[in-house]
């Protein structure tokens, strides 16, 4: 789990609490954490990934406020029986202005029609029709 | 918590005509890592060396524990300073530096102390003088924690270590520090590798404070805006009417990049975004050359 580097595969770009809390978010969403499977402690994280274990502990206590993790007192923290459908939601919500909104942006600037662009994901969902959304999942975590 | 709480109040201190700590006053929470920064002749040494009881103050005070530290016999105990230098005695062998701090350190933990020596691959009967520079630095590190002392002061203790060396270092702090909490204070000019540790940290600059803060909080005062100069110029303006401080601008063509520090809240992102602007935020080291490139004006 440790990596090579120092920044233990964080970046600059935001606080390190808030791409904790992201990492966290991601491996619930993908299922590699499962719900009522354990994280790791903040002890472990800091010490994985040479950061203050107050740091961990503020993406720990921001995802327990999110109820995407809860807390069992003298054991450690574990995955919420609903995060991942919470997660789903809140990720569908934004999806669009996130995801969507730009790319539209930018096939726009690169002068590529939109049309070309909705063809592409029209062949997309024939060629994934028959994978189940699980399947999806598990192909991911191949990659 | 466990570890002394530490407390400057209104400290000056002088060598002869030289102001190298000016006036200033903080107070460093007991229990947490605090990374105490600064350029070189900042005041750093200076005022390390006042905490831990090797000097007074010129006028002022400093608090350890809530009392004076000099001469006093219970904090000077919990207090242990690692100097740069090492303040190595060149002819002893490492065995028996380690044998010294032992007896004069009331919570030194010898099987941790023969741990590190071995993660550090320190000889036991090398002589002191013998060392290299990355191995005298590593020997401070040795002592600093094996102390275990609930006031804990490393002065720019990694230099001359090689990477994994350093890499190591930080691996034994945290883990130590994780089991026995205690008030740990990294003096750094280089922050980039080691701010990740840090949970306070204190500025110096020429003698003064230029900000005392918890560093998740500094790192997400810093931020940069970037995007068409004439529309990044309109919106710094109006962060600074809000309070917020533009630290330096490059620009490279039409697009020009200003650092800021203050606090940008998310409606305010959220506005940039909505003006193509990109907000992104700013490694501690970064800010850290701003604030001290342009600290005369920031203490104003």
């Amino acid at each position: 789990m440790r990596n090579g580097t120092l920044d233990g595969g964080f970046d600059g770009r935001e606080p390190i609490y808030v791409q904790i809390a992201d990492r966290i978010r991601h491996e619930v969403l993908s299922g590699t954490l499962k719900e009522d499977d354990q994280v790791m402690s903040t002890t472990q994280y800091a010490t994985t990934y040479r950061i203050n274990p107050a740091t961990a502990a503020k993406a720990f206590a921001q995802l327990v406020d999110e109820g995407v993790l809860f807390k069992k007192r003298g054991i450690g923290m574990f995955v919420s029986p609903n995060a991942r459908a919470l997660l789903a939601d809140e990720g569908r919500e934004r999806f669009f202005a996130d995801v969507v909104e730009p790319m539209i942006a930018e096939a726009r600037m690169l002068g590529i029609p939109l049309t070309e662009v909705a063809n592409r994901i029209a062949e997309a969902d024939i060629t994934q029709a028959d994978i189940t959304p699980a399947d999806r999942v598990a192909e991911g975590e191949r990659r | 918590m466990t570890g002394f709480q530490v407390q400057a109040v209104d400290l000056s201190i002088n060598y002869g005509n030289t102001v190298a700590v000016d006036r200033i006053g903080f107070t460093l929470e007991p229990g947490k890592i605090h990374g105490l920064l600064g350029r070189n002749g900042s005041g750093k040494t200076t005022l390390l060396s006042v905490l831990a009881g090797l000097r007074r103050p010129t006028t002022g005070r400093v608090l350890v524990d809530g009392v004076d530290p000099f001469e006093n016999a219970r904090v000077m105990a919990g207090t242990c300073l690692i100097r740069e230098s090492g303040d190595l005695i060149a002819t002893d062998r490492v065995g028996r530096v380690l044998d010294f701090a032992a007896a004069l350190r009331p919570d030194w933990d010898a099987d941790f102390a023969a741990q590190l020596i071995a993660r550090f691959g320190l000889s036991l009967d090398k002589k002191a003088s013998a060392l290299s520079r990355g191995q005298r630095s590593a020997l401070g590190v040795v002592l600093g924690l094996a102390a275990r002392s609930p006031l804990t002061m490393l002065d720019e203790v990694y230099l001359g270590m090689d990477a994994p060396t350093r890499y190591a270092f930080y691996d034994e702090l945290l883990a130590d520090y994780v089991e026995h909490p205690r008030t740990i204070i990294l003096s750094s000019h280089l922050i980039d590798e080691i701010e990740r540790l840090f949970e306070g940290v204190l500025v110096l600059h020429e003698g003064r404070v230029l900000v005392n803060d918890d560093a998740d909080a500094m790192r997400g005062r810093g931020a940069s805006v970037t995007g068409p100069a004439d529309v990044v110029d309109q919106f710094v303006a109006t962060l600074i009417v809000d309070g917020v401080r533009a630290l330096g601008a490059q620009r490279l063509g039409s697009t020009k990049q200003v650092s800021i520090f203050g606090d940008v809240d998310s409606d305010t992102r959220l506005q940039a975004r909505a003006l193509g602007l990109e907000i992104g935020s700013m490694p501690l080291q970064d800010l850290f050359v701003h604030l001290t490139d342009s600290g005369r004006e920031i203490l104003r």
